[in-house]
């Protein structure tokens, strides 16, 4: 009897008990959840939040740590402090305003790496007896050194070729996204900003801070026909099958586009009107042959409208074709006019993928941090964003922009002693005048080993072959010798 | 030399409290008393020791004689507390008591860092609040009529929740708090508790369909009087331990999923209806897009924990006066800066232990009112913390409440820890039916003979049996609450 009831207890007690065990779950769960993300935060935003401009935490550092250097990849100083007798300590850019956008610099606010690799400058991981004397004698550790990827002789044939032109030279290592050279123009003297502030900023200055390379929207012009070709590839899986016979111009929907110079191309197989950049080609192209969401859903696949976290801030390239039945604006998107708007450093990510079998690489400036004395480093390794198309659309893309060297708009890299693969482009913006004409030329070396890709944008540098061209060939040139 | 001690005081610092929070769990699995004791005893040396170390540390760095002034207070605090439970209740549980002075010392440290004549004047509230929360384990044990005012409670709960949001409204909006002698009263922290005692005196013998709705009635005007005074996060707390003790006390899943489900529906309401909320949201989606205005606080609390790292700067290291309300909203963040990640780490198990504790007890007991005080009380801690650790992480959006215990705020830390003695009456309640239970068990076999002659006398008929032996346990209760307390 008794313990017949006592084990009627026992159960109506579980039987209460069960409704308290599952919510102590629950909330275990959330203090669980809570536990996770601060370890998630630790690990993989912070960096995020570190390298953000406005954390002017680290400024606090600066009574302890004298900041590191940023260096080239061969060790050339980019940046460092002196500290003179009286322990006075100036910010020094050696090659003055060579580097200007990336480096950044750090008097007046800071910008570019100065800004984002901040916390890693200030911070040091010098060998610990020497931190340990240098607290004891009330001396000031010395910060980490930055080693970046980039190539100090490129980078000036790049600038040197750009000339006193507005525009960008973006050149990355194809198969890692490693960045040799990013110069922007107009520049401005790190050395001097604080001086120099008010005129910098001045109306006409040219937005001289501006890292155009990665935060130039411009309209990407007939560079963007490799991402209609590729949009022609994936729906047909051939490019066999296209012919097209151009007279000059093409109109549609009651809009008429032309060629440029409205010259005739003629009959056109796909390989000849993209050598030539038959505009109209890819305007019948677009409006007859692919389907409504056949653009938009290649230029999302190679990551446009995607913020992409670089280490250096960056805008996202945008694709737009909202109403794909209005034919005039389908025939301009096809061409890379319209609303489409991409960065030099995004057009040089689609050349990357094509130049590296499909796989594209962000590009990533900072090899790695070690301390003052080289005894300690960290590596900071290549970023992919994955096959953004198949080995072998890789492959007949490249082809295609093989023939542009060979035979068409490009032919003024042809006798260079190896590969090239390129497209010319030339963006008109604000009225459709050609006088208002940006020149673009992207591609890349096709030797097969540590080859390179180049972006150029030379602005109001009209048609393409006259003034991107040039500038591409200096830092092929230069990089090949 | 002063730059290496704080180095090496904040790996001492995590560790002291690496070993705290660990006994804390350990005491949860230990059942035998004299392993348990041990613990304790060590566990008051950590603490200690941590003390010491801190402000020491904090002497050393600012070299301000609050900040001694500051540590005789607090170890005198620590001392007499321990000392008079020991002393008056020796039937609490002294875990509790150790984890309570714990995050005290550790909201102590914080505060004094960050501004010593606040930490001196959170001092004296904790301390005087304590002295009053001292009666409280007496009343829970003895006022048996506290089961059966379900409806003063309520009275009280939409009275003082009603006059802020009138006084607010007059006053400009925001305000949440009324000045009372110089001391700001934040009425909806003490609400918390009658809010509690109302929804488990309506549900603990009946829990029809009828009683539930009811309660909902009651508990969606607390909600949404504080929704309307903004204080989106007492809100949020209120409903949550509403859900829960429907839930335990029915033991029907479906309402806990129908609570679940206008609590999703209520914030997308307010979501559509109100603009700070929609700009929390936007903020916790992003706090650098807005960073000069509406994402400062956030992204300073980000950075203040991302500038810690895993072990912290140490104290006085780093810059947490950067953060905005680093002493109420966003103490995490300013724990996280200068004592760590880790530090932080163990914090959340030590809230997380310290709701454990409570959750247990809640099991333990016998009586549904009290059983659901216990979870509903529990259930309200457990769920500020999670806001506030998560608002300072960005896990969730801001809500606006403060860590219990840790963070600056009179009202706050008063209703906790009159919450934490209401607990600590409900143990000795449970303690003493323990001792009952087990003295019955010795007594039983002379005892049945006398059981098998008839009903007792004034035995009730139908529920007899069981009425019986709690009528007994009452009374048994009374005389052990006599023994045990020797005032």
């Amino acid at each position: 009897m008794t313990s017949k009831e006592e084990s009627k207890n026992r159960r109506k007690k579980v039987l209460t008990g069960r409704p308290y065990v599952i919510v102590s779950y629950l909330f275990l769960a959330l203090f669980l959840g809570l536990i996770s993300y601060a370890v998630y935060f630790q690990v993989v935003l912070r960096d995020d939040y570190l390298s953000s401009p406005y954390n002017r935490r680290q400024d606090a550092n600066e009574e302890q740590v004298v900041r590191g250097a940023i260096l080239a990849s061969d060790g050339t100083v980019l940046a460092r402090t002196d500290v003179d007798d009286e322990g006075n300590e100036t910010r020094v850019y050696p090659y003055d305003s060579l580097f200007a956008q990336v480096v950044g610099y750090s008097d007046y606010g800071t910008s570019g790496l100065e800004s984002t690799e901040n916390y890693v400058l200030l911070n040091s991981h010098a060998d610990l007896t020497e931190q340990l004397q240098n607290d004891l004698n009330g001396e000031k550790n010395i910060g980490d050194n930055v080693v970046t990827s980039l190539n100090v002789t490129l980078q000036q044939a790049a600038r040197d070729a750009l000339g006193d032109n507005r525009g960008a030279v973006f050149v990355m290592e194809a198969s890692t996204g490693r960045v040799l050279a990013d110069v922007s123009k107009p520049d401005f003297n790190p050395n001097t900003v604080s001086e120099d502030w008010e005129e910098l900023n001045s109306e006409g200055s040219g937005s001289p801070f501006l890292n155009r390379a990665l935060q130039g929207l411009y309209p990407p012009g007939s560079t963007f026909k490799m991402v209609t070709s590729l949009a022609y590839l994936r729906q047909y899986g051939t490019l066999d099958n296209f012919s097209f016979n151009c007279t000059g111009e093409y109109t549609q929907g009651g809009f008429t586009i032309h060629c440029s110079g409205n010259e005739a191309h003629g009959q056109q197989t796909f390989a000849e009107a993209f050598a030539n950049s038959c505009n109209c080609a890819f305007a019948e192209m677009a409006t007859e042959l692919l389907n409504s969401t056949a653009l938009m859903e290649t230029a999302e696949s190679l990551h446009f409208n995607e913020s992409l976290s670089m280490e250096l801030p960056s805008y996202s390239s945008s694709f737009k074709l909202e109403n794909a039945i209005a034919d005039g604006l389908t025939m301009q998107t096809a061409i890379g006019q319209g609303d489409t708007l991409a960065t030099p450093a995004m057009m040089a990510m689609i050349a990357g993928a094509v130049a590296n079998d499909g796989e594209m690489m962000v590009p990533t400036f900072v090899d790695r941090v070690e301390n003052h004395t080289g005894t300690w480093s960290e590596e900071s390794g290549n970023q992919s964003l994955g096959q953004v198309m198949t080995s072998g659309e890789a492959a007949q893309l490249k082809e295609l922009m093989k023939g542009v060297i060979r035979s068409g708009t490009g032919t003024g890299l042809s006798d260079l002693p190896y590969d090239i693969a390129g497209k010319t482009g030339t963006a008109e913006y604000g009225n459709t005048d050609e006088e208002n004409a940006h020149s673009w030329f992207v591609g890349f070396s096709d030797t097969g080993n540590s080859d390179i890709v180049v972006a150029v944008v030379v602005e109001d540098g009209g048609y393409g072959s006259t003034a991107a061209l040039p500038v591409a060939r200096a830092v092929f040139q230069s990089y090949f010798g | 030399m002063v730059k290496i001690i704080v180095e090496v005081s904040k790996y001492l610092l995590l560790l002291l409290m690496v070993f705290f929070t660990l006994e804390t769990f350990m005491v949860l699995r230990r059942k035998n008393e004299g392993a348990r004791r041990r613990i304790m005893r060590k566990q008051i040396i950590l603490l200690l020791l941590f003390n010491f170390s801190a402000y020491l540390v904090m002497f050393l760095q600012s070299s301000d004689v609050y900040m001694l002034l500051m540590y005789v207070g607090v170890m005198a605090y620590i001392l007499i507390v321990q000392g008079l439970y020991r002393l008056i209740y020796r039937k609490a549980s002294l875990i509790l008591l150790n984890t309570m002075c714990m995050l005290l010392s550790v909201g102590f440290v914080i505060q004094s860092r960050l501004n010593i004549t606040i930490a001196v004047r959170q001092l004296i509230i904790v301390a005087v609040s304590t002295m009053i929360s001292f009666v409280i384990p007496v009343i829970v044990r003895k006022v048996r009529l506290m089961r059966d005012l379900s409806w003063v409670y309520a009275a009280i709960g939409v009275l003082l929740l009603g006059a802020v949001l009138v006084y607010a409204q007059a006053y400009g909006g925001g305000k949440l708090s009324l000045n009372i002698f110089g001391v700001t009263f934040q009425f909806s922290e003490f609400v918390k508790i009658t809010f509690v005692f109302f929804v488990a005196g309506m549900l603990q013998e009946v829990t029809t369909f009828r009683q539930v709705v009811k309660v909902s009635v009651v508990a969606a005007l607390h909600v949404i009087i504080l929704v309307l005074s903004t204080d989106l996060g007492a809100a949020l707390i209120y409903f949550v331990a509403y859900i829960v003790m429907v839930y335990v006390a029915t033991r029907k899943a479906r309402y806990a999923f129908l609570g679940l489900g206008a609590l999703a529906g209520a914030s997308v309401v307010a979501y559509r209806l109100f603009a700070h909320v929609r700009v929390r949201v936007s903020v916790w989606q992003d706090p650098l897009a807005d960073y000069q205005n509406t994402g400062y606080q956030i992204a300073q609390a980000l950075f203040g924990i991302c500038a810690g790292g895993w072990f912290g700067t140490g104290l006085f290291a780093g810059s947490p006066e950067n953060i905005p309300l680093a002493q109420e909203d966003f103490t995490f963040a300013a724990i996280c800066e200068e004592m760590g990640i880790l530090f932080g780490l163990c914090l959340i198990l030590l809230c997380m232990g310290m709701y454990l504790l409570i959750v247990n007890i809640a099991m333990k007991l016998s009586k549904p009112f009290y059983k659901l005080i216990a979870i509903g009380l529990g259930t309200e801690y457990a769920f500020q913390v999670f806001l506030t650790i998560g608002a300072s992480l960005k896990f969730i959006p801001m809500t606006g409440v403060t860590l219990p215990l840790v963070s600056y705020g009179g009202s706050s830390v008063m209703c906790t820890i009159i919450m934490l003695s209401i607990i600590q009456g409900l143990y000795i309640l449970r303690k003493d039916e323990d001792e009952q239970i087990e003295e019955e068990k010795r007594q039983k076999k002379p005892k049945r003979t006398g059981k098998r002659n008839g009903p007792p006398p004034g035995g009730r008929t139908g529920s007899g049996g069981a009425a019986r032996p709690a009528d007994d346990l009452e009374r048994r209760i009374e005389e052990q609450t006599e023994k045990s307390l020797n005032w």
